[in-house]
């Protein structure tokens, strides 16, 4: 087996943290739900940073560790950075503390 | 999982059999390390509370010396003191008691001073020191086990892997029927609804609410800024994007099960599963309070190789950081950074770690035990007033 440059941590996550540098269109593997995914990087990308595992739409909650960390702000394709330039906190809305 | 422990009165299971000189006061502590020269196997239990409390503080910190005593690994406990302190030695000694284990105290104030108080105090420990040789462990379980959490020294990887990997050795744990403790309430922070709605009941969620709310203006009474909700440069800069992530890279070493119950520092859980102790992130008060709850082993995820450990409970040392791994390994009992090299699933690290633990259990020395690396701080939440 090659060696995996990603973790996805809960199964329900919809995104990937990366365990090395990447390069656009490097194909990473990452394991979902006991079976090997190749996913594209959409991008130059660094480790400790996160990458959509599948489409994720405007508006859905972006998920790691099984809980959401925080909601889409634009559709992110499979493959691309999820990070601040994307995602905001669900914690900044009023109706959630 | 066969283990074995040493069968206290109350039911309880110790994995170590001490015998400790706990102070009821600061003032005390001379005693104490006099007598440690001569019985150097005996665990000094000093720190630097006792006095001029008040209240909430005082209740706190004779809770946590009292929880210290009470704590299973211990066999035996001379409890020391002058006699004018707030926190009497003689009802600390009533209170840890109440485990029928082995139990004496000594005022030094009230009899001849210290001189007198050195022959006194060595007979009572030469007293316990046989009786405790003469204990024959027991099998037992799991179920016997009260787990404390504890991470330290966090770094990008302890998010990933040491931090989640402890989560699935506590998930373990308390399917095996024991209990789990986490703690650190800095940390919940902006997060404490993804912990909440895990809670067993509504008073639960609410307690824990509230913990966090004191805990804040504990802070903003004495002008201190807790930065909440704040992900700083740094973090963003790691490829942390939201307060919900960072908080939940810390608070996955609780893993993933029902909280059934929100303790105060030092506070002893009633029942099985999950619980959130109060207290704060500082290394030595965090591992006092779980001590002080009953936790006899301790399971401490770092990504830098923070050094801490407890004098009363085995402390288990897990990264995730490669060189950490390598250049500390005098200090880390388990490397999980086989995750990083994506060579372990993050499961089968979680379950080396509770094999580690199991062996621990039944004696098996941890890095901080062979190295004597550890001390008691109590959390002081008050003015000292006298």
């Amino acid at each position: 087996m090659d060696i995996q440059k990603a973790i996805m941590i809960n199964e329900k996550d919809n995104v990937a943290t990366l365990l090395a540098d990447v390069d656009k269109n490097d194909m990473i593997q990452v394991m979902v739900g006991g079976s090997l995914k190749e996913v594209r990087m959409e991008g130059k990308i660094q480790f400790g940073h996160k990458f959509a595992i599948r489409e994720i739409n405007k508006g859905e909650n972006v998920i790691k560790y099984g809980e959401p960390i925080g909601q889409a702000t634009q559709d992110i394709e499979e493959g691309q950075h999820v990070h601040v330039h994307n995602v905001e906190s669900l914690r900044a809305r009023g109706d959630l503390l | 999982m066969k283990i074995s422990g040493y069968l206290r009165s109350d039911g309880s299971i110790g994995f170590r059999n001490h015998i400790a000189i706990l102070t009821s006061v600061g003032c005390a502590n001379d005693l104490a390390l006099k007598l440690g020269r001569m019985y150097p196997n005996i665990l000094l239990l000093t720190h630097r509370q006792g006095c001029s409390q008040l209240g909430a503080d005082n209740d706190q910190t004779f809770r946590t010396l009292a929880g210290l005593g009470k704590n299973p690994n211990i066999a035996g406990v001379l409890v020391v003191g002058l006699g004018c302190e707030t926190i009497p030695a003689e009802r600390l000694a009533n209170e840890i008691s109440k485990t029928k284990k082995m139990v004496e105290y000594l005022d030094f104030l009230d009899d001849e001073g210290l001189m007198a108080a050195i022959p006194k105090g060595a007979r009572i420990l030469e007293g316990m020191m046989q009786e405790a040789s003469q204990m024959t462990k027991v099998p037992c379980g799991i179920e016997q086990l009260t787990l404390g959490l504890k991470c330290g020294l966090s770094d990008t990887t302890s998010g990933i892997t040491s931090n989640p990997a402890t989560g699935i050795a506590a998930d373990m744990v308390i399917e095996s029927g024991g209990k789990v403790i986490f703690s650190e309430t800095p940390e919940l922070i902006g997060a404490e609804r993804i912990v909440g709605k895990r809670a067993a009941s509504r008073e639960v969620e609410e307690k824990l609410y509230r913990m966090v709310k004191e805990f804040k203006e504990r802070a903003k009474a004495s002008d201190m800024d807790l930065q909440e909700a704040n992900v700083a440069p740094g973090n963003i800069a790691g490829g942390i994007t939201t307060i919900e992530e960072k908080s939940l890279g810390s608070i996955m070493k609780g893993g993933s099960k029902t909280l059934q119950g929100v303790l105060d520092y030092g506070e002893i859980p009633k029942g099985k599963g999950l619980f959130f102790m109060d207290g704060p992130g500082r290394t030595p008060e965090a591992l006092t309070g779980l001590n002080a709850a009953g936790a006899q082993i301790i399971i401490f995820p770092t990504g830098g190789g923070s050094p801490g450990g407890s004098l009363i409970s085995p402390v288990i040392k897990v990264t995730g950081n490669p060189q950490t791994a390598q250049r500390l390994r005098d200090h880390i009992d388990i490397d999980v950074s086989s995750v990083i090299r994506g060579e372990e699933p993050l499961k089968k690290a979680g379950e080396r770690i509770f094999q580690k633990l199991v062996k621990v259990a039944d004696g098996e020395l941890t890095k901080s035990e062979t190295l004597g690396y550890g001390s008691i701080a109590v959390w002081n939440i008050g003015l000292l007033c006298g």
